[in-house]
């Protein structure tokens, strides 16, 4: 979850959709979003929306979140038209989603189970920060019903996790693959950030190393991004660190994109690489392909055909609009064909499955022409109908939607 | 005139013999609005209820800048060993851009107080103004103002100013106008010393335009000092130099608000409105008569003003095209010595070229364009104008630099590809220089030649004001004036050096037009006309500034900087690699869409020159930092 809130319009305290939004749903695989907003400490860089057990107040404290989830969920349950084909993802972030209990993670996917069905087929994954699991926690989520682990890494390098503010030891995250495995994952991610200040291209190949020498079966790669706001981002400003330069970023990505490739892992989507189709993540794919889904949680953010809307941000101004048995909404959208064409344009051509050519128009076909010219649009696939962006294309790929929209 | 009965005059029925006509020549800072300020409560025109700081400077420019722009003129009665006397105050713009204006101010009158500041000593456009004065022969009355600062040194500066105009130090005037310590003799003094107008109160009537300012609801109103004769309210009036006649709406004073009277007569100053819409049709310098009994001739001197600087002026958002143009021409209403006329840049769009009598009158009409009529503007360098003789015979005259014919030097062959290339060879090419004077303590003398010579100055003297202070002459390419001489002036003299400068003619130079090419497409707001020992920087300096300043593109680029065909600098832009957003942003997608919506807002408001998306703030950025500086050069 990112920290700033984009404006929208009013959205109803009955969380009520528009009609033509909800008289779709269930024609899209449909997925839950639980946003668990909690940290022990605040990394420096971090900018999403979690706090620190000090920071909170009233009505929103780790104790009763289990409940206020379970609350929005009947919410959820009245406002849209049925349970669609049950729920095909579902996705516990944060924050530190295991600062909860898997017994109350259990109960969270109970919930959802009795709201909306489960499809025996469903993915349900747990973000967690490499200290706060063990082999026995992550026994108790597979236990509970998690089929999918994605732990937060970030970096082997201890320089490198230390400007981070990552408190886990190097090896720790190695381990939590291992310990997954023999709980029964089958699925277990491990998530990088490249271009931190003082990260060399060295420190890098060694970060990409371990972690494929742990093999997980997905690895997300996310360059550094300084936002305003964070901690990082006043050390930037105040000259006592170097801002990444994105030069060094896309060398590292190109590194990155090496050794995953040479270790069997594919990019399926910009920032992330898979061992297969099944080791994708399905429920970023639903966010990326149009799918349906409702976030749960402070500051989450929902789509159901064609409407977003995003939740207030403070767990406190949560938990009381929750407990009053108000939509905790703070503001929605709904799109716009120009918009839903530019989404689907945005999203789909970051994918290796690519954006089919029928999704543009006349314009944007002459320039897809034009951008393929110039190297960043894979000619083959083009002639197959779809666009793909070529390895440097996906370092311009802003470029190249900005180009085709 | 010893009658002690003697009324107040009234406006239109005064005595020549008790006017006093004055103004006061001084620096800025040096606290000629103060002293303004304290003459009018002691004449008790403005009680102390309504006074405010500045009360003579209309515009908020002038406030907030301290400088003033449009002359004014108030009548003060002042009482002096019984006598009921009439003083006119007439304050001038004080600043080299405005060397005409201020001339005309003074032939207004016949005596000038000259106010320095007891701290700081003479400065050099007081000088200027001050040999003006003596020019035109009026009585000097000598002042020393801030005695009550802890700084001030009267001793000192009252030897400096009596050596300069030949006085004994005693009768160097001593005040605070601040305070009002002083300013009581100084009315006295003004009375005494100055004469009296003497003008013929029975000939055709004749009146001097010293000033003329546009007012929205009531047209122009004309400020005049009546030299011969008598203006009434009810006449039609001729303009001698245009021929113009018009029906006179209004005589009046300023007292220190206008005032309505019955007439004008010999001696007196004040305002006429006569439903002119347009200064220019109310010149300064102009002679004001009554067309049914038309004086034969006009009162000397008048000229009519010429523009020294020229500049492109551009809206920032090419809508605004229509607006700035209905800007200017309200602007012109009040302001004779502006022109402009329309320009199409391949740069910045449509836009026009303005001229202007100097860098300060530039800088006032570029702010009054933005904060009046909320518009935001480019400016390309100022530049000067340039006479450009082919071998043909023909005469080019140029105002804007990219257009300046090709085949830059005699002999040297054209590349054939500018715009303007008109055919033939450039003979000869001529440029504006200026005489300068600049006063600065003698410490600074090695400096301020060092700088004067790297601009291409010819030194013409030197003069010591006294043992610590120095007047040096040079002769100067006006181009270099106007190209950072005023910031590299302060800085190199710690801000204690002060200059003046007039036009001096023209001189024939080695000049070259360097143009900036972007992947090989010439930039034209960026060419500039340089001596040929220049353009070498010059072209460093701009495709150094553009690299930092123009984003990298998905190819290189290539900055050059070229006199002709030959390439005299070059810089690369590298090309990007990297323009993607890489973070998860989990299910908000929105803020995706609007950042690149946003990106792409942005990408459309950039100007492409060829294939390179140049920003606007790029343009802005490299245009700005070459240009004039902000409060040099000012007085008051």
């Amino acid at each position: 979850m990112p920290g700033t809130l984009p404006d929208g319009d009013p959205a109803p305290a009955d969380g009520r959709l528009p009609e033509e939004s909800a008289r779709s749903f269930g024609s899209r695989p449909f997925g839950i979003y639980v946003h668990v907003p909690f940290c022990r400490t605040r990394c420096g860089y971090c900018d999403f929306n979690t706090y620190t057990a000090t920071e909170l107040g009233g009505g929103a404290s780790q104790a009763e979140y289990p409940g206020l989830t379970a609350r929005e969920l009947d919410l959820a349950r009245a406002v849209l038209p049925g349970t669609g084909n049950g729920v095909e993802t579902v996705f516990f972030g944060g924050g530190t989603p295991t600062l909860l209990a898997p017994g109350e993670i259990g109960n969270i996917l109970d919930k959802i189970r009795a709201a909306f069905g489960l499809r025996p087929d469903a993915e349900v994954t747990v973000e967690a920060n490499p200290e706060t699991v063990t082999a026995d926690s992550l026994a108790g989520l597979r236990a509970a019903g998690v089929t999918r682990m994605s732990f937060g890494m970030q970096s082997a390098v201890p320089h490198v996790l230390e400007t981070l503010d990552r408190v886990h030891e190097p090896g720790r995250p190695a381990e939590c693959v291992k310990w997954a495995k023999d709980a029964g994952f089958e699925h277990v991610s491990l998530d990088l950030i490249y271009g931190t200040p003082g990260e060399t291209d060295d420190d890098w190949r060694r970060s990409v190393g371990e972690a494929l020498s742990a093999e997980p079966d997905h690895i997300s790669a996310y360059a550094l991004i300084v936002e305003d706001g964070t901690r990082l981002a006043a050390k930037v400003r105040r000259g006592e660190i170097a801002a990444p330069d994105d030069d060094a970023l896309a060398d590292r990505y190109l590194i990155a994109d090496d050794l995953l490739a040479s270790a069997g892992l594919t990019w399926y989507e910009i920032s992330n690489w898979a061992s297969g189709d099944s080791a994708r993540c399905r429920h970023n794919m639903l966010y990326w392909t149009g799918g349906d889904w409702w976030g749960v949680g402070p500051g989450a953010h929902s789509h159901v055909g064609g409407t977003r809307w995003w939740n207030v941000r403070h767990p406190s101004a949560y938990a009381a609009r929750v407990n009053e048995g108000v939509s905790p909404a703070q503001a929605r959208e709904i799109l716009t064909p120009a918009g839903r064409s530019m989404e689907e344009v945005m999203l789909g051509v970051r994918l290796a499955d690519g954006l089919p050519a029928t999704a543009l128009g006349g314009t944007a076909r002459s320039s897809a022409e034009r951008i393929m010219a110039s190297g960043l649009l894979d000619p083959a696939a083009y002639r197959s109908g779809k666009l793909v962006l070529t390895r440097q294309g996906r370092l311009l790929a802003d470029a190249v939607v900005r180009d085709l929209t | 005139m010893s009658d002690p009965a003697q009324p107040v005059p009234k406006p239109g029925r005064t005595d020549q013999a008790v006017i006093r006509n004055f103004c006061i020549i001084a620096h800025i800072d040096h606290g000629k609005s103060t002293l303004a300020d304290r003459m009018l409560q002691l004449t008790g025109v403005v009680e102390q209820r309504q006074m405010r700081a500045q009360y003579l400077d209309r515009m908020d420019i002038e406030r907030e800048r301290g400088i003033t722009i449009k002359s004014q003129a108030v009548r003060l009665p002042w009482e002096h060993e019984g006598t009921n006397y009439v003083l006119n105050l007439i304050d001038t713009p004080g600043h080299v851009d405005f060397t005409y204006e201020v001339s005309r101010s003074l032939a207004a009158c016949e005596g000038a107080i000259l106010l320095v500041d007891a701290a700081q000593g003479i400065e050099a456009q007081t000088l200027a103004n001050l040999y003006l004065a003596l020019e035109a022969d009026l009585k000097i009355i000598p002042v020393l103002n801030k005695i009550d600062l802890p700084a001030a040194q009267p001793e000192r500066y009252a030897e400096e100013i009596a050596g300069i105009i030949g006085v004994d130090p005693d009768e160097v005037l001593k005040v605070s106008a601040k305070t009002g310590l002083g300013v009581e003799d100084l009315l006295n003094r003004i009375v005494d010393e100055i004469p009296a107008p003497s003008g013929d109160p029975d000939a055709q009537s004749r009146a001097l335009i010293f000033d003329s300012v546009y007012d929205t609801y009531r047209g122009v109103v004309t400020y005049v000092r009546v030299v011969d004769g008598k203006l009434g309210k009810r006449e039609r009036t001729l303009m001698m130099s245009t021929g113009a006649v018009h029906e006179t709406l209004e005589v009046g004073v300023i007292a220190p608000e206008p005032t309505a009277t019955e007439g004008l007569v010999a001696g007196e100053v004040g305002y006429i409105i006569s439903g002119v819409k347009d200064v220019r049709q109310a010149r300064v310098g102009d002679t004001v008569t009554n067309s049914a009994k038309p004086a034969a001739e006009p009162l000397g001197g008048y000229d009519h003003p010429r523009p020294m600087v020229f500049s492109g002026l551009y809206p920032v958002d090419g809508d605004q095209y229509p607006d700035l143009r209905d800007a200017l021409d309200k602007l012109r209403l009040n302001d004779a010595a502006l022109v402009y006329e329309p320009e199409t840049s391949t740069a910045l769009g449509f836009g026009f070229r303005c001229g202007f009598l100097g860098l300060l009158h530039m800088e006032i009409v570029r702010e009054r364009l933005e904060r009046e009529f909320d518009l935001s503007l480019i400016s390309t360098a100022p530049n000067v104008i340039y006479r450009v003789e082919m071998e043909s015979g023909r005469e080019v005259r140029v105002t804007n630099p990219a257009e300046f014919p090709a085949g830059n030097t005699p002999g040297s062959p054209g590349d054939g590809s500018a715009k303007t290339n008109t055919g033939g060879k450039i003979a000869r090419v001529f440029e504006p220089i200026v005489k300068a004077t600049l006063l600065a303590p003698s410490e600074f003398i090695g400096p301020i030649m060092e700088l004067c010579q790297g601009r291409r100055g010819v030194l013409g003297g030197m003069d010591y004001l006294s043992p610590e202070r120095v007047e040096i002459r040079y002769t100067l390419p006006l181009a270099e004036i106007i190209f950072d001489f005023f910031d590299q002036l302060k800085s190199r003299t710690r801000g204690y050096a002060s200059l003046d400068y007039e036009p001096a003619g023209e001189q024939e130079a080695n000049l070259v037009k360097v143009d900036i090419l972007l992947q090989g497409e010439p930039v034209d707001a960026f060419s500039q006309i340089v001596h040929s020992d220049k353009a070498r920087e010059y072209g460093l300096l701009m495709t150094s500034k553009l690299k930092e300043l123009i984003p990298r593109q998905q190819y290189e680029v290539p900055i050059q900087a070229a006199v002709g065909s030959r390439i005299i600098a070059r810089e690369n832009i590298r090309a990007i690699r990297k323009d993607v957003l890489a973070k998860c942003y989990g299910g908000d997608i929105s803020r995706k869409r609007k950042l690149l919506e946003k990106q792409k807002e942005g990408k459309k408001r950039m100007k492409t020159i060829g294939r390179v998306d140049v920003p606007q703030e790029a343009f802005v950025a490299a245009l700005n930092t070459s240009g004039p500086s902000d409060n040099d050069g000012k007085q008051k």
